[in-house]
């Protein structure tokens, strides 16, 4: 293997626009069709004050009359409301608009504690080894056997106890990113602390050492980069995730109140008309669900590929 | 007609930044019994020619040409079920890391007796005592132990010779041996290597020894071919190429070990290195590490940038190598006037 | 004038505690733990609970030392306990038992603050090219991070201007420092890796087979070089090597390790025209030699040991030909002989060999 003889050395766009990733994103039309679906739907999400016809949550604009209207392309249609309105007349496109940004906003919150967390504990665990790694492991274990469920049932209990049910309707986004996101670290905290553990025993982190590199420098400065890329490939199966707890909190009510709606309460509240006709309450939102985390996880999916070493060298 | 001919193999990889010739023009012949070694750096592309005799290399490389005749018959057009029969069977192959090539899973009796009884319709008892028969014959100690033992039981030096033991077990007209002593140590090397060798001397097999340890190939082989940038550059017999070395780079490899040099002085290198197969010098892949692109008045030789040197026959030898082509034609010359 | 001849014939025939040594080890003993941690340990025998633990005898007993200037080669097959010496030399690894000292100083036990400035004096070169270059960072920022810290006080001028000058040191073009490691080549990313070294200015560099990664005409580039910088700095080596060729034309004097203890000690010329210990004689019939027509070595009988249960006395009586009774049950000591060779082994002792 030789080297160019080139004295420039290529820049950063160069790079990755020679890199790999790059060469397969351009031939993987999966993975191009869903970053693209990804993106809209971010886009669209947080830019939702606006693109959405009407503001949910001003009750001004709620229309009682106009409530349970189908979506447009059905008799009975209101065009004032494109995908029709709820049980309480709010416009389902508004309301699905402002309810997927917070299931986003939850999702990447809830997402960036897990890795703010596990990643410190892998590190520590991984590179400290002996009782550090001992202790923080148990904690990780102790943490799993807990099921999201179960702890958000309690700090939900514990809360509203305590700090009243409105207080937690107030601060629920918060609630919810700090609930699911202790819920999971430990995921982060494995893989960090397994590549860790490879990356360890590597010369050059031997010769950081005989350097006279301190620990705390040669852990953030030499490990850390280097197991990098399985957190990029959890993160985006782990975002998907979380966004799937937060529907599921917020359908068995632990979430998200109704008048802060995201997209798993508005499923849950569409879920009694069902059988009244208005399928399109409870339906919309949960294809919008669908299709978001589907894009995401196939994402992952062609990342985690792409990633593997062994897999491109062929 | 030989047991093994190769003729203007010609091996590609189709990569991302365009095809990339990893073997060319490539031709040798191996008689019965014959061992040939095949000796280049890493990239030379002699691990290349190895896998492609029984047609394994992997996408993206493929055979874009030439002909590998066994025994008369064309590899190259032989059908899966057809190279089956001979891969093993009679052409087998050893391969660099022991532990990689035994299944770690299976014990050592379960993996020999499957290599028989894919070959041969035997029960499961006869094939047993054959491969107690190949472990001694690989000075194996208490070989009945070994076939219940697993792989990671062993040492390095033993599962190499129990690899050997496979590559015996049905007989093979020739095996090739692809860096069988690289990863072992040095006295261990020892033995596998006389031990390779005394084996293929009892049993008239043919041995392809692929290496860059040219002591290994002085000891063990007959011919030899030396490997550069997907070319061979010079071949003949071991001895005479060791011994008075005509291509430039044999000369700078054999120069540049330390046996060669004195000691305390510095050893004699070869500037520069190896150029990838995707970015081929013009002319003579080696001329710019090259110490004799020069003529002998001092003119640069236009021939070396510019042509891809052809063999010429040199006593038992032949080079590719413009700078013997001439020195030849000038003895040739001069010996026609006299 | 050659260097090496010169050492060789001024060197002091015995006197351990001669000031002349940079490093002396002594008694050297490491151990690693195969039981995993206490829970593991505890097994159910005969009846009753009691504690296993099984140990690695990595290195039983090493005295070495090395003088000002000189390249000691410390040579042997897999498992001798060669690298781990070389990392415990360097504090990559505490030791079992024994001490080491560094230009009279002992070293093994102090922390890391009291150790780093002898970090400056000794650095150390990997034998991975391909994993001892941090994957993520610059050449530039790595060739920059020993200077920082090691010279808080120098500006960025300086730090850039010494990082040039190593870089030239050992061949490569400074232009490149923005490029990153797996844009190289194996033997410029060795020659980047001694860059490293060399730039806090050291005295004594340990190379743990720097070369045996290389294919063999970059091994020839890398080895000048290596001379080229003990010749221009005035370096000590201990070079851990497997390959004896190598030995042979770089080393000042040569130690041979077997299953961690030290077989024999000599100047490199003597070693290889007159090999005393057993041991040695079968390592240097094994290397294949371009003369030979076929392999002529010693043969050895049996398997090697595994380090787990070292075998009693002579570690090598298992396969030595002229082991007796006494080699079974009594650990050789280094015996200096009359040329100032070191051997442990009964035979050479009493003269059986």
């Amino acid at each position: 293997m030789t080297t160019s003889t080139t004295s420039t050395a290529p820049s950063r766009w160069e790079r990755m626009r020679d890199s790999f990733l790059w060469y397969s994103f351009k031939r993987d039309r999966t993975a191009q069709l869903c970053l693209a679906v990804f993106i809209c739907l971010v886009i669209a999400a947080f830019s939702a004050p606006l693109l959405a016809p009407t503001d949910p949550y001003d009750l001004a604009q709620i229309d009682i009359l106009a409530s349970e209207l189908p979506p447009f392309w059905i008799d009975g249609a209101d065009e004032m409301y494109t995908l029709g309105t709820d049980a309480q007349g709010r416009d389902l496109l508004s309301i699905i608009l402002y309810g997927t940004r917070v299931s986003l906003l939850i999702g990447f919150g809830a997402v960036a504690l897990q890795a703010l967390l596990g990643v410190t504990f892998g590190l520590m665990a991984g590179y400290l080894g002996g009782r550090v790694d001992a202790f923080l492991m148990r904690l990780a274990d102790i943490q799993l056997s807990f099921s999201t469920l179960m702890v958000a049932i309690v700090v939900g209990a514990v809360v509203k106890a305590t700090l009243g049910s409105a207080f937690y309707s107030q601060y629920a986004v918060l609630m919810l990113i700090l609930i699911i996101g202790l819920a999971e670290w430990p995921q982060y905290a494995r893989t960090v602390r397994a590549s860790v553990l490879a990356e360890k025993n590597k010369e050059y982190v031997d010769a950081a050492r005989v350097m006279g590199l301190r620990s705390k420098r040669i852990m953030f400065r030499h490990v850390l980069p280097n197991t990098l890329s399985p957190i990029f490939v959890i993160s985006t199966v782990q975002i998907a995730n979380a966004i799937i707890s937060e529907a599921a909190l917020s359908f068995l009510g632990l979430g998200m109140p109704e008048t802060h709606p995201s997209l798993g309460s508005l499923i849950k509240a569409g879920f009694d008309y069902i059988q009244s006709g208005s399928w399109w309450i409870t339906l919309i939102p949960g294809a919008v669900l669908v299709v978001l985390v589907l894009s995401i996880n196939l994402l992952g999916d062609w990342l985690r590929d792409v990633m593997n070493p062994r897999l491109y060298k062929g | 007609m030989a047991l093994l001919e190769v003729s203007q193999l010609d091996v590609r990889f189709a990569l991302r930044q365009g095809e990339v010739r990893a073997l060319r023009d490539v031709n040798f012949t191996l008689e019965r019994g014959e061992r040939l070694g095949i000796v280049g750096e890493s990239g030379a592309g002699k691990s290349v020619a190895a896998f492609s005799l029984l047609n394994l290399i992997a996408k993206p490389g493929f055979i874009a040409g030439g002909s590998i005749k066994f025994e008369g018959k064309e590899l190259n057009s032989m059908s899966e079920r057809g190279l089956r029969k001979v891969r093993g069977n009679r052409i087998s192959m050893i391969f660099q890391d022991p532990m990689m090539t035994l299944n770690p899973v299976l014990s050592i009796g379960e993996q020999m007796v499957e290599c028989l009884k894919a070959h041969r319709r035997i029960s499961t008892k006869e094939a047993r005592a054959i491969a107690l028969d190949k472990l001694r014959q690989v000075q194996i100690p208490s070989p009945e132990k070994r076939l219940d033992q697993y792989p990671h039981e062993l040492s390095g030096g033993m599962r190499q010779r129990i690899i050997i033991a496979i590559a015996l077990l049905l007989d093979p007209d020739i095996i090739i041996a692809d860096e069988p002593t690289t990863a072992l140590d040095v006295t261990i090397q020892a033995e596998i290597m006389a031990l390779l060798l005394e084996l293929c001397e009892q049993h008239n097999v043919g041995l392809i020894l692929i290496t860059h340890d040219l002591g290994v190939v002085s000891q063990v082989t007959q011919r030899m071919l030396v490997m550069y940038a997907g070319r061979v550059i010079e071949q003949g017999p071991t001895r005479e190429i060791i011994n008075d070395p005509q291509h430039p780079y044999t000369q700078g490899l054999i120069n540049a070990l330390p046996q060669m040099a004195t000691p305390g002085e510095k050893l004699n290198q070869i500037r520069g290195s190896m150029p990838s197969l995707s970015n081929l010098p013009s002319g003579c892949a080696f001329h710019p590490r090259c110490d004799f692109i020069n003529r002998a008045d001092g003119q640069p030789r236009p021939a070396c940038t510019q042509q891809v040197p052809d063999f010429v026959d040199s006593g038992n030898c032949r080079v590719a190598c413009h700078m013997v082509a001439e020195m030849l034609e000038d003895r040739r010359l001069k010996e026609e006037s006299l | 004038m050659n260097a090496q001849a010169e050492t060789i014939a001024t060197m002091p025939t015995q006197n351990e505690e001669s000031n002349e040594s940079l490093l002396q080890i002594r008694g050297l003993k490491k151990r690693f733990s195969l039981s995993g941690d206490f829970l593991e340990q505890l097994r159910f025998k005969g009846g009753k609970l009691v504690r296993h633990q099984e140990y690695v005898h990595a290195i039983n007993g090493v005295n070495l030392d090395i003088k000002r200037g000189e390249a000691l080669c410390v040579v042997g097959e897999s498992g001798c306990g060669k690298s781990t010496v070389a990392r415990t030399v360097m504090g990559l690894i505490s030791p079992s038992e024994g001490e080491i000292r560094y230009d009279g100083q002992r070293i093994d036990d102090l922390s890391s603050k009291q150790l780093l400035p002898y970090r400056k004096r000794m650095q150390m070169i990997f034998q991975n090219p391909y994993a001892s270059l941090n994957p993520r960072m610059t050449i530039q920022q790595t060739l920059e991070e020993p200077l920082r810290l090691h010279h808080p006080d120098w500006n960025r001028q300086q730090i850039l201007d010494k990082v040039e000058d190593v870089m030239r040191s050992v061949g490569i073009d400074p232009d490149w420092g923005k490029r990153f490691g797996h844009e190289f080549s194996g033997g410029q990313r060795q020659r980047i890796a001694i860059a490293r070294a060399l730039a806090v200015d050291p005295e004594f560099i340990v190379a743990d087979e720097p070369i045996s990664a290389l294919d063999v005409s970059i091994q020839a580039q890398v080895l000048n070089l290596l001379m080229d910088a003990q010749r221009d700095r005035h370096l000590t080596y201990l070079f851990i090597t497997h390959d004896l060729a190598v030995v042979e034309h770089f080393g000042t004097r040569v130690a041979v390790m077997y299953l961690g203890t030290v077989c024999e000690i000599a100047t490199t010329a003597t070693l290889f025209a007159k090999p005393r210990h057993p041991y040695t004689q079968a390592l240097l019939s094994a290397i294949p030699r371009l003369e030979d027509d076929r392999p002529q070595h010693i043969r050895l009988s049996g398997e090697v040991p595994t380090p787990v249960n070292l075998p009693s006395g002579c570690v090598f009586h298992g396969r030595c030909p002229h082991a007796n009774a006494r080699c079974k049950q009594e650990i050789p000591a280094l015996k200096t002989q009359d040329d100032g060779t070191r051997v442990a082994c009964h035979a050479v002792e009493e003269g059986r060999l």
